[in-house]
């Protein structure tokens, strides 16, 4: 009897093929449509479909596969501001989500350190972080542009503002949740306050924290596609805006599986980080 | 004669002294002989205060007089406007947006145009027009493509904050087309459009003012018995073929792309509304304009360039092959060929032959700017009463492109503001009011 990891492999292996036979098959060309007799100059300056008299299709799963092989083939080329391989696009998503994730760090675990600690202050921010936290971080973009004055900035900022709020919480709770029994030890072994903060509280909301950070991560890689596709320049939301633009739907779709690999891949590595912070009670 | 003649730091920066001291009416040339005849006057007299003991005791044009005595002041003035001056900043960012009407801007980058005049300059393909504005008010560009009625309504403080704003060049004229989704075929009255949902590019646009003034000539009240969205190009196309519209007025290749993909056929092209209508513009702020005047001047001359370069119907072909890479407009090439040869399909099944299709004029004529201040009236885009001679005269400067195009031996046109007609309606620069007045669907 195989194991369920590799049975659930053959059966994902089956939907794969499944979903592109169904793909393959909704995108042959129906002969029926070519009926309308068209001027063959008339022809030589409409797309293909069209010549036939029918409409542009959606394309198949070949056309994608194809269109993919060519962006990986040459994925770091350069010809032009506007036109840079998928590479180049997806190392400066990569990049800015970095940034706007780091600085959202930076800012979150301190604070939600402090808010986990007086629940004073905890009640005292709760409003604010109720209102902010549904937001759609686009909301934000006009706003940013104005007082940036920045494009690039602004999709920084934005993806700050969406990925402060869920490491803000769940440190907040992570460090709220800290067994009282270890507070307890620490007092009666009249530890300091600073090897508390970091040698009892730290280690034991360790695991939310992080958790908190892989949710944010998540969310920064939905917002960027949309924030470079409003400003365009760099970026793989700018290179699916630029397709969108072409109405290349087989680039778009390259794009899109690629954003998905790339978003497992951030989560999988936060993830593996969890992990190794974890521990059994 | 200027009396800053002992200006401190002349061709120095856009300091808020150098604009203050300007007369508002300066052309660039006259900014330009001031910083010569202060050059001059500074390698004549290198103590400064020697240079003001003169200055006082003579006046500044009669110190100019006794210095052309043995100095060829005009000659050197001419001299210097011959090399350009130096170009204060060389590198520059321009912003277009993927459509044919960018021609000259874009094309002017990979055909060496701008390198020819001096300047290192990147074109940024940008996601609309509202991030345009943005990013052109942040000076994130240095310059970039707008639509005609862009810098006016920036400059007026329609739609964002007051910003003197000009239209050096204007880049195309015609270009422009009414889509309609393939099963409309049959209903070509406009007045059967009741109910229709129609998509411009952009509010502030000569798409949007034409459109409505077509609708409206036709008996339909464009925000009554329509309705008008704005919507970026290339959501056009995908929506036309969701069946979310019933048609378009959109700037080409949109419209040939609907062709193209089956989904549309054209109407009517925007020349038929409104023969040699402006479309897009070479556009840059007035801080610009005078604080970085030879900068201005070699742009200029580069876009006059390729301006001219595209205007010839031979150098069509050449002009789509430069521009329809992913790099530019990520267009097939036949679809921007049809567009700037004028041979192209109609989307029901004929081929038609307008070599007007689009066209690329660039002197911004001052009534082409009067006749949009009026629509957007019309359409209550502005209220109250508008200075419609002077922002004209602000924002479209049609002194400075006449006098960029004599120098690169182009003939200027003799009127800057000569009248046209719209749909067989003629248009008086003269009376705009009066103009205004004239039509029955109106919203002010």
């Amino acid at each position: 009897m195989p194991s369920t990891a590799s049975r659930a492999a053959v059966l994902s292996a089956v939907l794969l093929s499944s979903l592109l036979l169904v793909w393959q098959l909704a995108t042959l060309p129906s002969a029926g449509t070519g009926t309308a007799p068209v001027d063959p100059e008339y022809a030589s300056l409409v797309g293909g479909a069209v010549s036939a008299g029918g409409r542009s299709a959606f394309p198949s799963p070949a056309e994608v596969g194809g269109k993919l092989w060519q962006h990986l083939r040459e994925p770091f080329y350069d010809r032009g501001s506007n036109d840079k391989g998928i590479g180049i696009q997806l190392a400066w998503s990569l990049g800015r989500v970095a940034l706007g994730f780091g600085l959202a760090a930076l800012v979150a675990v301190p604070l939600g350190f402090l808010t986990g600690l007086s629940p004073l202050f905890r009640r005292a921010l709760d409003p604010f972080i109720q209102v902010m936290k549904p937001i759609s971080p686009l909301a934000w973009m006009p706003l940013a542009l104005y007082t940036i004055k920045d494009s690039a900035l602004s999709s920084i900022f934005v993806i700050f503002v969406c990925s402060v709020w869920p490491m803000l919480v769940n440190t907040a709770f992570g460090v709220s949740s800290v067994r009282r029994e270890w507070l307890n030890v620490a007092r009666t072994l009249q530890v300091s306050p600073w090897r508390r903060a970091f040698g009892v509280i730290l280690p034991s909301a360790a695991p939310t924290i992080l958790t908190g950070m892989r949710i944010s991560a998540g969310i920064a890689w939905l917002v960027i596609v949309a924030a470079e596709m409003l400003v365009g320049g760099t970026g793989i939301g700018y290179f699916v805006w630029n397709e969108w633009n072409n109405l290349s739907l087989a680039n778009i779709l390259v794009g899109i599986l690629l954003i998905g690999l790339v978003g497992m891949a951030l989560d999988q590595a936060l993830g593996a980080l969890a992990r190794r912070f974890s521990y059994p009670e | 004669m200027p009396q800053d003649l002992d200006h401190r730091a002349p061709n120095a920066c856009a300091c808020e002294g150098d604009e203050a001291d300007e007369p508002p009416t300066s052309t660039a040339e006259e900014r330009q002989s001031r910083t010569v005849d202060q050059a001059v006057l500074r390698a004549v007299f290198p103590d400064a205060v020697t240079r003001r003991r003169f200055l006082r005791k003579l006046g500044a044009g009669a110190a100019l007089a006794a210095i052309e005595q043995f100095f060829p002041l005009g000659t050197a003035r001419e001299a210097f406007a011959d090399s350009g001056g130096s170009i204060e900043k060389k590198s520059l960012k321009v912003g277009f947006i993927p459509i044919t009407c960018a021609t000259p801007l874009i094309m002017a980058h990979p055909m060496g145009i701008y390198a020819r005049h001096g300047l290192d300059v990147e074109v940024v393909k940008t996601a609309g027009w509202a991030v345009i504005r943005d990013k052109s008010m942040n000076r994130e560009y240095d310059a970039a493509q707008m639509l005609a009625p862009m810098p006016l309504a920036i400059t007026l403080g329609a739609g964002s904050a007051p910003i003197p704003w000009t239209i050096p060049l204007l880049e195309n004229v015609n270009g422009q087309a009414i889509t309609l989704a393939v099963k409309h075929q049959d209903r070509r009255d406009p007045r059967r459009w009741r109910g229709f949902k129609l998509a411009v590019p952009f509010d502030y646009s000569m798409h949007n003012y034409l459109l409505r003034y077509y609708l409206a000539e036709h008996g339909i009240d464009p925000d009554r018995d329509v309705q008008i969205r704005a919507i970026p190009p290339p959501e056009m196309v995908a929506n036309l073929r969701a069946d979310n519209i019933d048609g378009f007025l959109a700037p080409d290749p949109v419209n040939q792309r609907a062709v193209y993909d089956g989904v549309g056929f054209i109407h009517l092209l925007s020349r038929e509304i409104w023969e040699g209508h402006p479309c897009c513009g070479f556009a840059a702020s007035k801080a610009f304009v005078t604080g970085m005047p030879n900068t201005f001047r070699a742009l200029a001359k580069a876009i006059l360039d390729a301006t001219a370069f595209a205007s010839r119907p031979e150098n069509r072909k050449q002009a789509a092959e430069a521009i329809a890479p992913a790099n530019y407009l990520n267009q097939p090439p036949t679809v921007v060929e049809q567009v700037l040869t004028g041979t192209y399909a109609d989307g029901i099944g004929g081929v038609r032959k307008d070599p007007k299709r689009i066209d690329f004029q660039p002197f911004p004529y001052e009534s082409f700017a009067i006749w949009i201040l009026t629509q957007m009236k019309r359409w209550g885009q502005v209220k109250g009463d508008l200075e419609y001679h002077q922002v004209a005269r602000q924002v479209f400067l049609a002194t400075d492109a006449a006098r960029f195009m004599g120098e690169l031996g182009a003939k200027a046109p003799g009127d800057a503001s000569p009248r046209f007609k719209v749909l067989g309606k003629e248009f008086d620069p003269a009376d705009p009011e009066g103009y205004l007045g004239s039509f029955a669907i109106r919203r002010s």
